[in-house]
Formats: C-alpha cells, sequence, structure tokens
C-alpha cells in the first residue's frame, strides 16, 4: 500500500488528490460557518441576536444560503466580455485555494514543504487582485470599474509594508519554509519581540483582504457592490468564498509568522497534550474574531486616507522597524544559522 | 511638541483600542431582539389597531347610527347607513369601514358616545387581496366578539385619562 502511493505515478496523483480534498473541504466548510460567525458577531455587538431560524442556533443558515446562491439564475450583462466575466470569479476562488498548499497545519502536516512558502505565498497573494481587475473591467460597469481600480491601487500598497514586515520575521528566522518559521518560535512567538510589526502585519491582512475599514473596493453605501455589482448567483458565491477563504488564509499567516502557528502557547505538559492541529485552528480563530471585532468597531476609511496610512505610515515604520531589527540581531549577534 | 505628542499619541492605538473595548463589553451585554412572531413586544392600552364594534352584555350591539364617527373620520373610511328596526329603535343596517383608506387616527372611537366602535389591540390582520380589507358590520362585530374581554379592560384602563 505504502509502495503504491509513493512509489507509482498514479498512486502519488490519488494521495495527492486525497491530500488536497482532507484540506479544501474542511477549510469550505469553515468559510461557510465563518460567514455565520460574522452575522452572529456582528449583530451581537450591535445587540442583535443574529441568525437564529434555520436549525438549532440558525447553524443551517450558511447550507441555506448556499442553496439560495446555486437556485439563482446567472446574469451575464450583455455589454461584459463574457469570457473574462465568468474566469475573474474562478480566478479569485482557486488562487483562494492554491495558497494552502504551503500552509503547515501541524508538524509536516503540509501539501508541499517547499523551501521557498512564503515567497510562494506573497506571489499568490499578489495574484489575487487579477481576479479582481478582471472582474471590474469584463462587468462593464462603472461602480465595478471604480471599485477595480481601487481595489488594485490598495492592495498594491499594502503589499509593499507587507513584505517588509515579512523580511522582518525572515531576518529572525534564516529561513523562506513556513514550517521553519514556525519551529524558530518554540522560545518565544515573534508577536512578542516584533510587537509593533505584528500590529502592521494584521492591519496590512486587513488591507489587502479588502475588509472593513479598508472595504473600500465594495463600499456598499458609496459604489454598491464594487467589482462584483454585476456578478450573480454561483459567480458572486465564488468571489464571496475567495474572499473569505483569503480571510482564513491572512489569519493563518498572521498565526504562523507571529502566533506561533501550531505550538502551544506553553511549553509545558498539559498544554502539549492538545495536539498541534486544534491549536493552529484556535489561533485561526481567534485572529479571526479580531477581523469580524474590527469590522463592527470601525467606519470606513476614506481613499486619501487608506493610501497615506499605506505609504506615509506603514511603510516607513516597517522599513525602519527592519533596519532595527537587522541592526539588533548583528549587533548581539542572534543571526540564525551563522 | 504638539506634533511630536499627537504622533505619539496616534501609533499607540489608543483611540482604536478604547472603541474595540465598547464593542467588546457590547458583545457580552443583553440582546434586544425580540423574537417575532413568538415574542410581541408591549402594547399600550390606547394603541390603535384593527377595529371592532362592540355589544353590551346582553347580545344587543352599542351602535345607535348616530353618524358621528362617519362625520368625523378624515379619511372618510367609515360609510352608515340606518333605519329603524321591527322594535322601533334605531340601528344601522349598514357599517363599511375602508381598512385601506383608514389612517388609525383614533377620532372614530373618541367620537363614539356609547363606546361602540373602538380600535383594538390587534396589528396582524394583513390580507392577500385588497377586498378582504372592506370591513363590513358583520366582520366588525365578529372583531368585537373575538376581542370583547381584552377590549374592555383596556378601556377601563385608560378610563382615568379620558
Amino acid at each position: 500500500m505504502y509502495d503504491f502511493f509513493h512509489n507509482t505515478n498514479i498512486g502519488l496523483v490519488i494521495l495527492t488528490f486525497i491530500e488536497a480534498l482532507a484540506l479544501l473541504v474542511p477549510l469550505l466548510i469553515g468559510v461557510a460557518y465563518l460567514t455565520y460567525a460574522e452575522r452572529k458577531v456582528l449583530a451581537a455587538m450591535q445587540l442583535r441576536k443574529g441568525p437564529n431560524v434555520v436549525g438549532p442556533f440558525g447553524l443551517w443558515q450558511p447550507f441555506a444560503d448556499a442553496l439560495k446562491m446555486l437556485m439563482k439564475e446567472t446574469i451575464i450583462p450583455s455589454g461584459s466580455n463574457r469570457l473574462l466575466f465568468l474566469m475573474a470569479p474562478m480566478l479569485t476562488f482557486a488562487l483562494a485555494m492554491v495558497a494552502w498548499a504551503v500552509i503547515p497545519v501541524d508538524d509536516g502536516w503540509v501539501g508541499a514543504d517547499i523551501n521557498v512558502g512564503i515567497l510562494y505565498l506573497f506571489a499568490i497573494s499578489s495574484l489575487g487582485v487579477y481576479g479582481i481587475i478582471i472582474a471590474g473591467w469584463a462587468s462593464n460597469s462603472k461602480y465595478a470599474f471604480l471599485g477595480a481600480m481601487r481595489s488594485a491601487a490598495q492592495m498594491v500598497s499594502y503589499e509593499v509594508s507587507m513584505g517588509f514586515v515579512l523580511v522582518t520575521v525572515l531576518l529572525c528566522v534564516g529561513s523562506l519554509n513556513l514550517s521553519d518559521i514556525v519551529r524558530a518560535q518554540h522560545t518565544v512567538w515573534f508577536c512578542v519581540p516584533l510587537f509593533p510589526m505584528f500590529i502592521v502585519f494584521f492591519i496590512s491582512a486587513l488591507a489587502e483582504t479588502n475588509r472593513s475599514p479598508f472595504d473600500l473596493p465594495e463600499g456598499e453605501s458609496e459604489i454598491v457592490a464594487g467589482f462584483f455589482v454585476e456578478y450573480s448567483s454561483m459567480s458572486f458565491a465564488l468571489f464571496f468564498l475567495g474572499e473569505y477563504a483569503n480571510m482564513f488564509l491572512m489569519s493563518a499567516l498572521t498565526t504562523i509568522l507571529f502566533l506561533g502557528g501550531w505550538l502551544a502557547p506553553f511549553n509545558v505538559e498539559p498544554f502539549t497534550w492538545i495536539p498541534g492541529v486544534i491549536w493552529f485552528i484556535l489561533k485561526i480563530c481567534v485572529v479571526l474574531f479580531v477581523f469580524l471585532w474590527v469590522r463592527a468597531t470601525f467606519p470606513r476609511y476614506r481613499y486619501d486616507q487608506l493610501m497615506r496610512l499605506g505609504w506615509k505610515v506603514f511603510l516607513p515604520l516597517s522599513l525602519l522597524w527592519l533596519v532595527i531589527t537587522a541592526g539588533a540581531l548583528m549587533a548581539f549577534g542572534w543571526l540564525p544559522n551563522t | 511638541m504638539a506634533f511630536l505628542d499627537r504622533t505619539a499619541r496616534s501609533l499607540v492605538l489608543g483611540e482604536l483600542a478604547a472603541g474595540m473595548w465598547l464593542t467588546l463589553r457590547y458583545f457580552f451585554r443583553p440582546k434586544v431582539t425580540i423574537n417575532y412572531p413568538y415574542e410581541k413586544g408591549p402594547i399600550s392600552p390606547r394603541f390603535k389597531g384593527e377595529h371592532a364594534l362592540r355589544r353590551y352584555p346582553n347580545g344587543e350591539e352599542r351602535c345607535i347610527a348616530c353618524k358621528l364617527c362617519e362625520a368625523i373620520c378624515p379619511a372618510q373610511a367609515i360609510t352608515i347607513e340606518a333605519e329603524p328596526r321591527e322594535d322601533g329603535s334605531r340601528r344601522t343596517t349598514r357599517y363599511d369601514i375602508d381598512m385601506t383608506k383608514c389612517i388609525y387616527c383614533g377620532l372614530c372611537e373618541e367620537a363614539c358616545p356609547v363606546d361602540a366602535i373602538v380600535e383594538g389591540p390587534n396589528f396582524e390582520f394583513a390580507t392577500e387581496t385588497r377586498e378582504e380589507l372592506m370591513y363590513n358590520k358583520d366582520k366588525l362585530l365578529e372583531n368585537g366578539d373575538r376581542w370583547e374581554p381584552e377590549l374592555a379592560r383596556r378601556l377601563e384602563l385608560d378610563a382615568p385619562y379620558r
């Protein structure tokens, strides 16, 4: 059996397929329940109850919504570019899924344990903007176009400071492999020594996933729904899933880079009994809760404020911290792998 | 100096943290949602809902066809026709309210000298057709019979303020 799965081509294909399913199916269910959690958390913070009619505590609500989406008609605007219009949501969704290949869920539990994991993630999340631009352009609608423009500018701006934060972490680890990054936090999680960078990374992650208070691309009150105004039915659902899967991805990345991935908070007996996957999922849930919490708290940024924050605050701040970190590592001889 | 002060303050994110703390406290507060239609909010005894024509305890209808309600109705939603009954008492032969015209001002109730036409506590009388909202005397009397205990209690509760 082992021989079949690891040494024959067909076996390898089947094994890879099973591995991918084992990761993606729980992920998609998680995404479905993230929409439920978002509605519940927002409702609770606004003194409402949230969905509670479909099933116990409204727990079947995500499935009811998904069924509704599937039943609806896909409308393709007559002025749109059909091919690109249908391709954009698929691209967004596929990219959000593909990125999970390198995320280590537990020690050794990773689809592809590659040495450039973080570069791969960075490249995939940069590609995400194409789905949005294509959607905005192919819809041939002014709102969609404005939304796409805003989104492109926003994602590009925040990727720069995010890159510097990543470099700061990489300096402390000495590896681009995500599992190595987690292992390097065995003594202390990076959110402690690199606390300002942790905050910058988290806020950039909000901007990167187009979440409130940086949800200008889809600003409901100004440009209807932004780049996906013209989408309906399953194509809309794909965008929606892609966006929420990206939230998952960004919180997973925050967990891996700053919150010690699958490691237990204290390396002592009762904590180490709990398997790493559970810790990883718990940490992701906490980060996601903060995503929703932020959405319930802050009003939307104005476009120029957004740009100012990205280029005039985060960029110099992360650059400065990068230099300080590098200097400290050199001065005290803490450099890894030397 | 003021510039440094402001910058330092904004870098510490104190105001953002204060906002987050506020929403977190609200997260744990009891919720105000009423689970309608399983739960309903309280209604004042003066609530002006669906109309009803009341009867005396012996079963005789109260309305004496004085037509004060018809006269005062600002939306002209009430139509009354009357003639003497066999026993010589003055009664309505027709008492219609067009509920699509009614503005629920309660003036008919105020005008009535015998507390015959009243607006009850019922606000759930939506219908699927427009015709069903053209109430006639039978419908109004039926409403009165159905809601009488509640109507009497409301009049009693509100009596000190009238």
